[in-house]
């Protein structure tokens, strides 16, 4: 599926590859992982209280609203981390055997 | 100056004590103003974790407990207004390097049996097949499947709306300072010189209790302190039961329940001084970080999440930490209901329900004796420290089990 | 004796004169930066790899952003800097920094605030929507990451960054669809006296409008948004708005970005128990600070946007202000002529501030007649309607009040993005002046804090 952000420039940068929901997606070094989600897809989280999908909103690390779960169970802010090879994200809530996982 | 209002009770501390008194004193039929420093459940009652837990409580507290729990259970209609209560379980847990614990659960579980609080303790892989998010550390839970928590933020003031309802005059922004016998009447005057008559007054005022009872003359030493509370962001709703750390060590005695909106409210460890004359009271950071470190111990997977939010509140001790509720001794028609803290919440309506019957008809089923506040004046005035462990005022009242689980 | 300690939080451009200031006068401060490189959201920098040079980064403001950099890497031998981390918690004279999983105490002489601002927010119909972005935060998105939030972006907001934004989406080869601003143009026209106390910004103003809509895209003044329109699994699709005229137009879009100027963050200030006073002329509650930037906590200065939104220009100003102010009360000698010409540029900043503020007002009206089904708190979604109905039903009479019986404010971002909005909101419910409905406690941690997080060893 297309992403949501559009590239505009600076795409000659050296690929990186994460993993999304179970399958791969290329993104490019220095990429935040915010960018690098949204530019080959269109959500990072549902909304917790069911009014849909989310996708960040102030990209400074203020709104907190790009939270999203590696699938180990861990937190990360997309907009304020820089990605780097090999992350698995889960776009969606976790199960609520969630706390197992420690 | 206009003349005062007049009402057969007035009530100093709009805190839940105050709030479902004024309610169940409505229902009664008596007339009521409720007096309010600052906002409706403000401190204490509104900063507190909001455990609705019985067990863990000394043993003579069980019958004011479940009272309270059937006012709980039917909050929602009694008041009109969804105070987020969650009858889904509390346990107490015991780590392993207390293994004394374990056989203090037993005991108590055979004790609250008789009090109609049914337990049920769980070790090993019971424990483990139940909750297996719970921490190596944990050796045993005492599971109380009828207790539960509820929404602090919301629960005085539904009380306070709802006594309004019935006609109850609810007096926010109304500081009282001073107060004294007219005739057979209690006036009571305002900061800002109104006057409030009543044939009774009851005096919930949590922190700022020991203030009003010294008018009277009968002081009471309170501490004010100031819990160290957290709550995570909203994760799936995962985790059932409140949970609490049945421990003789303060810094060890974490709780924390997740709210079905998905948030995890964190309580307990070390606490702060609270400031009851400017109205303050903060969480100190060292504090919080405590109270990470014992979480983790308790529930590692919570080391995950994010603490979106601290808070705390101003609660007022009394010397053992236990509260005080009846008539003053001294003073006919003045009766006290205060020095909740640490274990209050879940009383409240409790004890709103049995001091309106107190009041309005001179008698209740409750046994009252463990609550008066002549235990302290029986070991001389502010004889009574805090900080002394050694004392035991009650007696054969197993006065260790109320500092096992703390918290609402 | 120990050299006092000076910590500066915040690496834009008041904490980098602010750094740059006590450095000059022999301090070694700790600068304690968010972001992983200075530069603060205004001049902040792209990642690595990344090859676009100043001007097209920052356009005009280029000379000023490779200065603040510059100056800030000179510095580097002479200060203890923190990038990646968190001042989450001011108590007993101490800053309690995270970073990386940990947190450390550290005590201070004095702490000079530099925490910058975010947007401020109108809630919108369908804001929630994926696909919607602050101002600020489209232009991180082009600038640090030379990436445009969607493939066809409605700008919609008042102030200058929303000129400066289309301007620079349009000028990277974005797609702009429209540009819509809620201020009436003759706002503008009324502040042009005041306006005129910067003419070189006044004139990039103009020429960003100009350009814009030579290229042909549709800017229009005085609209009144009425819904972003879209679907809640795949986002944006389309904004309606009524035009001045008040007939309605549509368009379709895939993202919208919004902003109303912007609003300090005070958090910080607030922990630290400062003063705030309420601000007439752009509805907001400020702390308090004598001219220099001194607050009413002894040893707490406050600078930059994060005291007062005066501009990137007049941080540079404020930075230094404070930090001489601070050098002068742990006792170095003072520059009267310096502080002099400091302040009189500070006065020129905020009359341009006072006009800006009249010319892009805050459309307070509009924030207090959002629709009962709008989402004013993302974080916690919590609807217009519950939040009145804390008001109408419950009783709350302030902000503080309604946010613990409607959640609102009570979320991941603590009422960043819709403390000003919910305000307005609450006043109204109340026929009140906003003033009355008082302003949203600080509560720590001033970002979400993991429970994971340990002591640090340092």
């Amino acid at each position: 599926m297309s992403g949501r952000f559009r590239r505009l420039a600076e795409t000659d940068r050296p690929p990186v590859s994460i993993t999304v929901d179970g399958k791969e997606i290329e993104a490019l070094q220095g990429d935040s992982l915010m960018v690098a989600m949204l530019a080959s897809g269109s959500a990072l989280r549902d909304s917790e209280f069911g009014d849909g999908r989310r996708a960040g909103f102030c990209l400074m690390g203020a709104c907190q609203d790009c939270w999203v779960w590696t699938t180990d169970g861990d937190r990360l802010r997309a907009c304020s981390t820089v990605v780097s090879q090999g992350l698995a994200i889960s776009t969606h809530q976790p199960e609520a055997s969630w706390p197992n996982l420690a | 100056m206009s003349s005062p209002v007049k009402s057969d009770v007035a009530i100093i501390g709009g805190g839940l004590m105050g709030s479902s008194a004024a309610f169940f004193l409505r229902r009664r039929g008596l007339s009521v103003t409720l007096l309010e420093t600052d906002k409706i459940g403000r401190q204490a009652s509104g900063t507190n974790f909001g455990n609705v837990r019985r067990q863990g409580r000394p043993i003579f507290q069980l019958p004011l407990a479940n009272r309270a729990i059937a006012v709980w259970r039917q909050a929602h209609e009694l008041l009109g207004s969804d105070v987020e209560y969650l009858q889904s379980g509390h346990m107490r847990v015991a780590f392993r390097d207390r293994p004394e614990n374990i056989g203090k659960m037993e005991d108590y579980a055979k004790v609250a049996r008789e009090e109609g609080l049914e337990l049920e303790l769980l070790t090993g892989n019971a424990l483990r097949a139940r909750f297996p998010w719970l921490g190596p550390d944990v050796a045993a839970g005492s599971l109380s499947a009828m207790d539960g928590h509820a929404n602090p933020r919301l629960a005085a003031p539904a009380f306070a709306r709802a006594a309004a309802r019935l006609g109850a005059q609810v007096c926010e922004d109304t500081r009282i300072v001073s107060a004294g016998k007219v005739g057979s009447d209690f006036e009571l005057m305002t900061e800002d010189g109104r006057a409030f008559r009543a044939g009774a007054v009851l005096v919930t005022a949590g922190a700022w209790a020991g203030k009003i009872t010294a008018w009277f003359d009968e002081p009471v030493d309170l501490v004010a302190r100031a819990p160290t509370m957290s709550v995570t962001e909203p994760v799936p709703y995962a985790i059932k039961p409140a949970i609490g750390v049945m421990t003789p060590e303060e810094v060890e005695s974490v709780y924390f329940r997740q709210v079905a909106r998905g948030n995890i409210v964190i309580g307990g460890s070390t606490r702060a001084q609270s400031y009851p004359d400017e109205y303050r009271a903060y969480v100190l950071p060292q504090n919080t970080m405590t109270q990470f470190e014992q979480i983790r111990r308790l529930a590692p997977a919570l080391a995950r999440l994010n603490v979106i939010r601290v808070w705390s509140g101003i609660e007022g001790y009394t010397p053992d930490e236990l509260p005080v509720m009846g008539a003053s001794p001294l003073v006919p028609g003045l009766f006290y209901a205060f020095g909740f803290s640490g274990g209050g919440f879940q009383l409240g309506p409790g004890v709103g329900e049995t001091m309106a019957e107190l009041i309005a008809t001179g008698t209740t089923d409750i046994p009252l004796a463990p609550y008066l506040l002549s235990r302290f004046a029986a070991a001389g005035p502010r004889a009574a420290s805090l900080h002394d462990g050694s004392r035991n005022p009650l007696g054969e009242v197993p006065l260790s089990l109320s500092k096992e689980t703390r918290g609402g | 004796m120990a050299e006092p300690r000076v910590i500066v939080v915040g690496a834009g451009p008041a904490g980098v004169r602010a750094a740059q200031t006590l450095v000059k006068a022999g301090i070694r401060p700790f600068v304690v930066d968010e972001g992983r490189r200075a530069g603060g959201q205004i001049y902040r920098r792209q990642g690595e790899g990344f090859t676009r040079g100043y001007d097209e980064l920052y356009g005009t403001e280029a000379d000023r952003a490779r200065d603040i950099h510059e100056t800030f890497e000179a510095l580097a031998p002479s200060i203890d800097y923190r990038p990646d981390t968190l001042v989450w918690n001011v108590a007993e004279g101490r800053a309690w920094l995270s970073s990386a999983g940990e947190t450390e105490a550290v005590p201070y002489s004095a702490l000079i605030v530099c925490s910058g601002a975010t947007d401020r927010i109108v809630p919108v119909s369908g804001w929630n929507l994926a696909g919607t972005y602050s101002l600020g935060g489209a232009q991180v998105a082009l600038k640090a990451q030379a990436c445009a939030i969607g493939h066809e972006v409605v700008f919609l907001g008042t102030g200058p960054l929303l000129y400066l934004v289309a301007a620079q989406y349009a000028k990277a080869g974005a797609r702009v669809a429209a540009v819509l601003d809620t201020s009436p143009f003759s706002a503008r026209i009324a502040a042009f006296p005041q306006l005129a106390a910067q003419p070189d910004l006044l004139w990039t103003g103009l020429t960003l409008t100009l350009a814009l809509k030579r290229a042909g895209i549709p800017v229009l003044s005085g609209v009144t948004p009425v819904a972003i329109e879209g679907d809640p699994e795949t986002g944006v699709q389309a904004i309606r708005i009524r035009t001045a005229g008040g007939s309605e137009r549509r368009f379709a879009c895939d993202a919208v970005a919004m902003g109303w100027h912007l609003r300090p963050e005070t958090q910080l200030a607030d922990l630290a128990r400062c003063t705030f006073a309420f601000d007439e002329g752009t509805r907001q509650w400020l702390p308090v600070t004598d001219a220099d930037g001194r607050s009413t906590t002894p040893g707490v200065y406050l600078a930059g946007d994060g005291a007062r939104v005066l501009g990137a220009r007049c941080a540079e100003v404020t930075g230094e202000l404070a930090a001489r102010a601070a050098l002068a009360d742990l006792g170095h000698p003072g520059d009267a002529d310096r502080r002099r010409t400091l302040l009189a540029a500070k006065a020129d900043y905020a009359t341009f501030a006072r006009g800006l503020a009249r010319a892009f007002p805050w459309p307070h009206a509009l924030a207090a007649a959002v629709a009962d089904e709008t989402m004013v708190c993302r974080c916690e979604a919590v609807t217009a309607g519950v939040l009145r109905d804390s008001v109408s039903a419950k009783g709350a009479v302030e902000a503080n009040r309604a946010k613990a019986f409607s959640r609102v404010g009570m979320g991941r971002c603590q009422g960043r993005y819709c403390g000003a909005a919910a305000a307005e909101i609450i006043a109204a419910a109340r026929g009140e002046p906003v003033v009355q409905a008082g302003r949203l406690r600080s509560q720590a941690p001033v970002k979400p804090l993991p429970v994971g997080t340990a002591r640090s060893g340092r």
